[in-house]
């Protein structure tokens, strides 16, 4: 540890970017938010020209194919005569590749759907639980803590069995049990700030309550939000993936990638590949969330560093 | 201390009070009439309204309410529908698997966990240290169940016939079994609580073999928790060695830390001595969040596996809309991740003297 004083220079003094700009920097600058956006451009992309990227139909079983055939590769041996199946042939002879191409939609549409539901309803919660407070805080954050008192995964287990099997209904249930960390921290920005003088400022000349809570106060909650939501997308696409591989999400025949695996899982051992790449795609889009939040709490929200994997 | 204790176990009352609501509301709101969900689609009407009438359905809901808790308090989990047993005795075949199984991830989680996070924090930007995070993101980026089944493949079928071939499913060798621990030790009229605990203690398989002496089932039984266990336990060894980590870096740029090694102490002691107990107080932390990912990937990982735990039977039970099983294995699991949770809290009260005068 050496410290040496620096003098100070035009640099050191005044800043010459916008906060903005400045965060943008640091998170194109950050080694982990690289990584997480280039693997995330390569599932959007994968996702918005799945028809084009996907040599055969997702859905429907090919003729003439031995089921659970191994890949076939021409660059790596395969004969030339023989068509060339880059994840070789799930169980009901569809192409494997096809199905994980077209379920890279399904995965961006699970966690995105499932966030931006878990952050309005829990945002607003947590608006009005902050900004009313009194019982009415009260109430709000104690069934947020009763929410947060079961595991999160056997809570939405627990909510299909209730609402019965099927994607949709997983997906409110992972939206449903993810609600009470946005409340918390939408609700902890409101009371940070609501007594701010510049609040009162606004209050006193006249703005109404809904314009104080979106105008002036809720932008602070932006930052965290972003960070959280962003992680929230991994761990929603994790539990989404968990549901329907224990046959509680997404019904056949759906290239949904938790599916696939779950179907296929007692043929393991004779046709590995079966299983291998849904998991390798879940496990590169679930990363690319994980690394672009990493680099957004550390670009955004310094203060913020070392949270955020806690509580899953 | 004490005043902590007591403060914090009392803030345990609402949070069970909650738990027991939300359980029981979310019985109430599965969609159709109670009696033909539980009768199934013939029963008649006369058989709904005896079935109504047995079980107070036409009773208000608080009274209701108040009948299911005090139901509970007794340790009535109510009765399978599909097998006609009480809960209370599945719930005991059952969780000790579980349990073993949490007990070896986590076990797994730490040991290796922190030793990574020590390695890469004294070695900071070495090939060690990078491959330690690498390792780490990609590990909270693995679905369990899809690891469960890479570590099946690898060493049941790739290292087939070499010394690290392990068991991929099961929880004893075929032929291998272990007897009731009433039979063993005569009490094989016991009744109530009593039998419900034997039973716990005779499905605790680890337990079992060495009170029994088996030490054959013994190792057998940890061979066939190994990989489990790595599976469940990859998720928070990858938490636990980025907080080791970053929690060990911190503590060493203390002065205290540049004192010590000022005065002529060797590395090792001031890192053991000196600069571990200060960074403990944040992994300890993470270790008691962590239960709650324990815990889902054990329900998880035990179907992969095919383990006789909770989350197999939970699972079949949401399957057979086998709505009592479901209610008292998804009650039994938040109050163990409650009562966990309490355990951590006043650990970390005890280690870190600030938490106790907030």
């Amino acid at each position: 540890m050496r410290a040496v004083a620096q003098p100070l220079t035009q640099e050191l003094v005044l800043p010459r970017r916008s906060p903005t700009l400045e965060a943008l920097r640091r998170l194109i600058r950050h080694r982990s938010a690289q990584v997480g956006f280039f693997l995330l451009g390569l599932m959007v992309f994968t996702a918005i020209f799945a028809e084009a990227i996907a040599p055969y139909d997702p859905i429907k079983p090919l003729p003439n194919v031995q089921r659970r055939s191994p890949p076939c590769i021409h660059l790596l041996g395969c004969p030339r005569d023989r068509p060339q199946h880059l994840f070789g042939i799930d169980g009901n002879n569809r192409d494997l590749f096809s199905r994980v191409v077209h379920g890279s939609r399904l995965s961006l549409q699970i966690g995105f759907s499932t966030i931006t539901f878990a952050i309005i309803v829990g945002g607003l919660l947590g608006a009005i639980a902050g900004y009313a407070g009194g019982w009415l805080d009260n109430a709000i954050m104690r069934v947020m803590d009763v929410i947060l008192a079961f595991p999160s995964l056997l809570l939405a287990i627990a909510i299909v069995s209730v609402l019965g099997p099927g994607l949709i209904n997983a997906l409110l249930a992972i939206g449903f049990v993810s609600i009470p960390v946005y409340a918390r921290i939408v609700r902890a920005s409101v009371l940070a700030v609501k007594e701010l003088d510049y609040v009162m400022a606004a209050r006193a000349v006249g703005a109404s309550p809904l314009r104080l809570l979106f105008v002036h106060i809720l932008p602070n909650a932006l930052t965290p939000l972003i960070v959280q939501g962003t992680l929230g997308i991994a761990t929603a696409i994790l539990d989404a993936a968990a549901l329907s591989f224990l046959g509680l999400g997404a019904e056949v025949p759906k290239p949904e990638w938790g599916l696939m695996l779950g179907e296929e899982r007692n043929s393991v051992f004779n046709a590995p590949h079966l299983v291998f790449f849904p998991g390798i795609a879940i496990m590169l889009t679930v990363l690319a969330f994980n690394l672009l939040g990493d680099g957004l709490r550390d670009a955004l929200d310094p203060r913020l560093s070392g949270r955020g994997y806690e509580r899953r | 201390m004490s005043r902590y204790v007591i403060r914090r176990t009392a803030a345990l009352i609402p949070v069970f009070l909650g738990i027991l609501l939300m359980v029981f509301v979310m019985v109430r709101l599965i969609p159709g009439d109670p009696c033909l969900v539980m009768l199934g689609e013939r029963a008649t009407k006369a058989q709904c309204e005896a079935f109504k009438e047995r079980f107070g359905l036409k009773d208000p809901l608080p009274v209701q309410f108040a009948r299911y808790g005090i139901q509970i308090l007794k340790g009535d989990l109510g009765t399978s529908i599909s097998t006609g047993r009480p809960v209370a005795v599945i719930l005991a075949e059952r969780l000790p698997m579980t349990i073993e199984l949490t007990i070896g991830a986590i076990l797994f989680a730490t040991t290796v966990g922190i030793t990574l996070g020590v390695l890469s924090a004294i070695h900071q930007n070495s090939p060690i240290d990078v491959a330690t995070m690498v390792l780490a993101n990609v590990g909270v980026s693995m679905p369990v169940f899809w690891l469960g089944l890479m570590l099946a493949y690898v060493f049941a079928l790739v290292f087939k016939d070499t010394p690290l071939f392990l068991p991929p499913s099961g929880r004893l060798s075929p032929g291998l079994s272990l007897p009731p621990l009433s039979r063993v030790w005569g009490l094989e009229d016991v009744e109530g609580f009593p039998r419900v605990a034997l039973i716990f203690l005779s499905n605790s398989v680890l337990f079992n073999s060495l009170v029994t002496g088996n030490l054959a089932a013994f190792w057998d039984a940890v061979r066939h928790l190994i990989l489990p266990s790595v599976a469940v336990g990859t998720i928070p060894l990858s938490i636990i060695a980025r907080m080791t980590r970053s929690s060990l870096l911190e503590v060493l740029g203390e002065d205290y830390i540049r004192t010590a090694r000022a005065k002529g102490l060797r590395e090792r002691i001031v890192l053991v001595r000196h600069a571990m107990r200060n960074a403990m107080i944040p992994i300890v932390t993470v270790v008691g969040l962590q239960t709650g990912s324990l815990l889902s990937g054990a329900v998880l990982t035990e179907t992969v596996f095919s383990l006789p735990g909770v989350g197999t039977q939970l699972v079949s039970a949401i399957l057979a809309r086998d709505y009592p099983v479901v209610q008292g294995f998804t009650l039994a699991v938040a109050v163990m991740f409650a009562l966990i949770n309490l355990i951590v809290d006043l650990s970390y009260a005890y280690l870190d003297p600030r938490i106790r005068l907030d």
